[in-house]
């Protein structure tokens, strides 16, 4: 660990808290239909896109059109795009001649980029064409994380509103949440990348000589190196490198600010090209967290009560901070199984567990992205998680064992951390024995029953996927790294894909119809079985009278509450998952430490 | 329902068009407008002949060239296919590969130990950029396969050493492709 790697992560800390209030002053007024500076703009192409798609902006809706309304979006835009991938070689911008995409990966893709998770069983330069990279899956970054604001917001409306029957309409949120927030900062987001490097064009695939050809093994159709007959590998001399191209920077924006994650390339944000210098990773960063973080002031300001946005901030923030001591500090310390080479900080390097990272990136920026990138549900990375130390990559699992309410997915995060407050005033509830109230509404038994829901649905999905897949040969036939590595790495995934990550331990081989299918089922059960009773809480909430806070009220808006807040994250957190995580990235701790390998 | 679905299939053609189509490219003729070089890939051209970019790293064998990390997309720095290698820390896969590494470069230069970025693979396998550290430890092999002083060398590495962005930002970095280039133009402007 170096200051200048503290530095790096105090002054990204710093940029987050200076940015909550500006963008989470400007979402509110977006969502409340407020004027904004971009009005002029931005109206008129409004009113077009609800003549074109028949929709009435001062119909409101109940919780349940507002959620069938989310759903059919849902469904045809993830058929959409599967066929898009299916059909990518008659379709425009295609200049490698790609084919079209298997069943299986095309439905765990759609399946994927729709519930915004963006897990990946296949590398983008290889499989993907430009049109299916912009029209596929970069509009979906675009609108899976629409979806995910519009639904917090409908959500923070439920609160407030009393007494009313409607959440807001699901149709203008999605409109206005696209147009006047990602829009305009993608683009100007998209031309920062390309000052710094990312690469934007339509071009195919460039063809460099080499400086000095490579004699290289020959590998077969199996993926295994080729032998001659005498047992020696084939060589073959390489004197070419093709460089993937594409429209990068316009995808890799969206990725990070709509906390989507799904890389141009197979390598995501660790591939020069996504991510070419230091201040680009910065900005990228920057973009996924700067949403989520401006929704808690967005949460405090539609609320009324500002200052328990920052205490939900203030929650949040904490167990940032906690991830990003400990991964950095797991990941400085290096692999003590590499002996006889330099892992220490010297001047010359910043040595650590530098197997899987870039570096220019080094140490800190790694452990911060890894950080960060499952707080939220983004999940692109800027090195190989799988690579980390034991627990460097324990802090990754946990934040997504949470359920990414450390901050969260844009709006998904919000809505996230509200089912935990409302477990949370429930809890101080009882502790005094009122009927709990959060912001002048009444918590009773149908709120608490349907935010059980939400908080069974997840582990129950990890745990038994993950149990299935360890149980059986199809399961186990992914595990590239044997021992405990191997059960870290099935927990990952399915981890992953339900809290809608999409990040990985990458080895583990994800591109078989039983990956494709489970994996892909899992991020619909992640996403749409958990908006269906948090939608529920919502409409439930509108519809309640106001009660004014009393002496026996428990304020959310002080330290306490923060705290409380964290405790009840950490203890649902643990009680589920200790077991796993002591078998897999603990006792892989442990057997490292005495020098077992496997 | 019916109307919200005829809605949703509208609202889907509407947006992909809108931020499907319309929005990358915008963004791509403001890029090819603006940064012109950044946006195609920043490419080195020499004599007509494009020889690499400046931000992806190439394979190098010989002793005549700095060496970059390594790597694991496709047959080695393929650009077409970046991957990491994805080993885990106490797989005996890494591990004996890495002591492999550490035997073949003690024996070019016995006298220090070997920096981890250069027996380690990179998240990309693209990666450009080795470590000061790993450019110094090279220093006796080049010299001895080009004939040239040390300190020539280490002035060489510092003159391409990128400090951090704006002092702080990422970490100190030698670029393998630029370095090994200006080898090659330093030894021609020498003869």
């Amino acid at each position: 660990m170096t200051l200048n790697g503290w530095l790096q992560i105090a002054f990204f800390f710093a940029l987050i808290l200076a940015v909550t209030k500006p963008l989470g002053i400007f979402m509110a007024r977006v969502f409340n239909g407020e004027r904004t500076f971009l009005d002029r703009a931005l109206l008129p192409v409004e009113q077009l896109i609800y003549r074109v798609t028949a929709v009435d902006r001062e119909r409101e809706m109940g919780w349940m059109e507002y959620a069938v309304s989310m759903l059919l979006f849902s469904v045809v835009s993830m058929l959409v795009l599967y066929g898009l991938q299916r059909f990518q070689l008659h379709l425009p911008y295609n200049p490698q001649k790609l084919a079209g995409v298997a069943p299986d990966l095309a439905f765990n893709t759609a399946a994927s980029f729709t519930t915004n998770t963006n897990w990946q069983n296949y590398s983008g330069e290889t499989t993907m064409s430009y049109f299916t990279q912009m029209a596929g899956l970069a509009y979906h970054n675009f609108v899976s994380a629409a979806v995910g604001m519009a639904l917090a917001i409908a959500f923070i409306r439920g609160i407030v509103r009393r007494e009313k029957e409607t959440i807001g309409n699901f149709w203008v949120d999605l409109v206005r949440c696209c147009l006047w927030i990602l829009l305009p900062l993608s683009i100007g987001g998209a031309l920062l990348l390309v000052w710094q490097g990312v690469p934007q064009n339509l071009k195919p695939y460039d063809t460099v000589h080499l400086l000095e050809p490579q004699q290289v093994q020959k590998v077969g159709s199996d993926g295994k190196p080729l032998l001659d007959a005498s047992g020696k590998p084939v060589m073959d001399k390489v004197t070419v490198q093709n460089i993937a191209q594409g429209p990068i920077a316009s995808q890799e924006i969206i990725k990070e600010l709509g906390t989507n994650g799904g890389g141009y390339f197979g390598a995501n944000s660790a591939h020069p090209y996504e991510n070419p210098t230091p201040l680009a990773n910065l900005i990228e960063m920057f973009c996924i967290f700067a949403i989520s973080s401006g929704l808690t002031y967005t949460l405090g300001r539609m609320t009324g009560s500002q200052r328990h946005g920052w205490a939900v901030w203030g929650a949040m923030a904490l167990l940032f901070v906690a991830g990003v001591i400990t991964a950095y500090w797991a990941e400085s310390h290096g692999n003590p199984l590499l002996t006889g080479t330099d892992q220490r900080v010297t001047t010359m390097q910043t040595g650590g567990n530098m197997e899987g990272k870039e570096v220019r990136f080094g140490i800190a920026n790694t452990a911060l992205w890894a950080t960060i990138t499952t707080d939220t549900s983004c999940g692109a990375v800027n090195g190989s998680h799988d690579s980390f130390t034991p627990l460097g990559g324990m802090v990754p699992l946990i934040n997504m064992m949470l359920s990414e309410t450390i901050f969260g997915g844009v709006g998904a995060g919000m809505y996230g951390v509200l089912i935990y407050i409302v477990l949370a005033v429930f809890i101080a509830g009882l502790m005094v024995g009122r009927t709990p109230e959060y912001l002048g509404k009444k918590i009773e038994a149908y709120d608490v029953k349907m935010a059980m829901l939400v908080s069974l649905v997840f582990p129950l999905a990890i745990l038994s996927f993950s149990a299935i897949a360890v149980a059986y040969g199809f399961g186990t036939a992914g595990i590239s790294n044997p021992g405990p590595h191997g059960l870290s790495q099935i927990v990952y995934a399915f981890t992953s894909t339900a809290a809608n990550n999409g990040s990985a331990f990458g080895g583990l081989n994800g591109n078989t119809v039983y990956y494709n299918t489970v994996l892909g089922i899992n991020t619909l059960v992640g996403r749409f079985l958990m908006i269906i009773p948090m939608l529920a809480i919502a409409g439930n909430l509108a519809r309640k009278k106001y009660v004014p806070p009393s002496l026996g009220t428990f304020p959310v808006t002080t330290p306490l509450f923060s705290v409380l807040l964290i405790g009840v994250i950490l203890i649902l957190g643990a009680l589920t998952f200790f077991p796993t995580l002591s078998l897999g990235p603990i006792l892989e701790h442990l057997q490292m430490a005495s020098g077992k390998t496997f | 329902m019916k109307k919200n679905l005829i809605t949703a299939i509208l609202m889907t053609v509407t947006t992909s068009i809108l931020l499907g189509v319309v929005y990358p490219l915008v963004v791509t003729v403001l890029a090819q407008a603006l940064f012109h070089d950044k946006a195609n890939g920043e490419l080195i051209i020499q004599s007509g002949k494009v020889i690499g970019s400046r931000l992806i790293g190439q394979s190098f064998a010989s002793d005549r060239y700095f060496h970059s990390r390594l790597s694991s997309a496709g047959n080695g720095y393929d650009a077409a296919n970046s991957a990491a290698s994805n080993l885990g820390p106490t797989n005996r896969a890494l591990i004996e590969r890495v002591n492999a590494s550490v035997t073949q470069l003690h024996q070019e230069n016995p006298n220090a130990l070997v920096p981890i970025d250069l027996v380690t693979s990179s998240g990309s396998g693209l990666d450009p950029d080795i470590t000061p550290a790993a450019a110094e430890f090279q220093i006796p092999r080049v010299s001895r396969a080009r004939n040239m002083n040390e300190a020539q060398l280490r002035s060489l590495i510092a003159q391409h050493t990128k400090k951090r962005q704006l002092r702080f930002l990422g970490e100190p970095r030698v670029n393998v492709l630029e370095l090994n280039l200006e080898l090659d133009s330093s030894a021609t402007a020498t003869k």
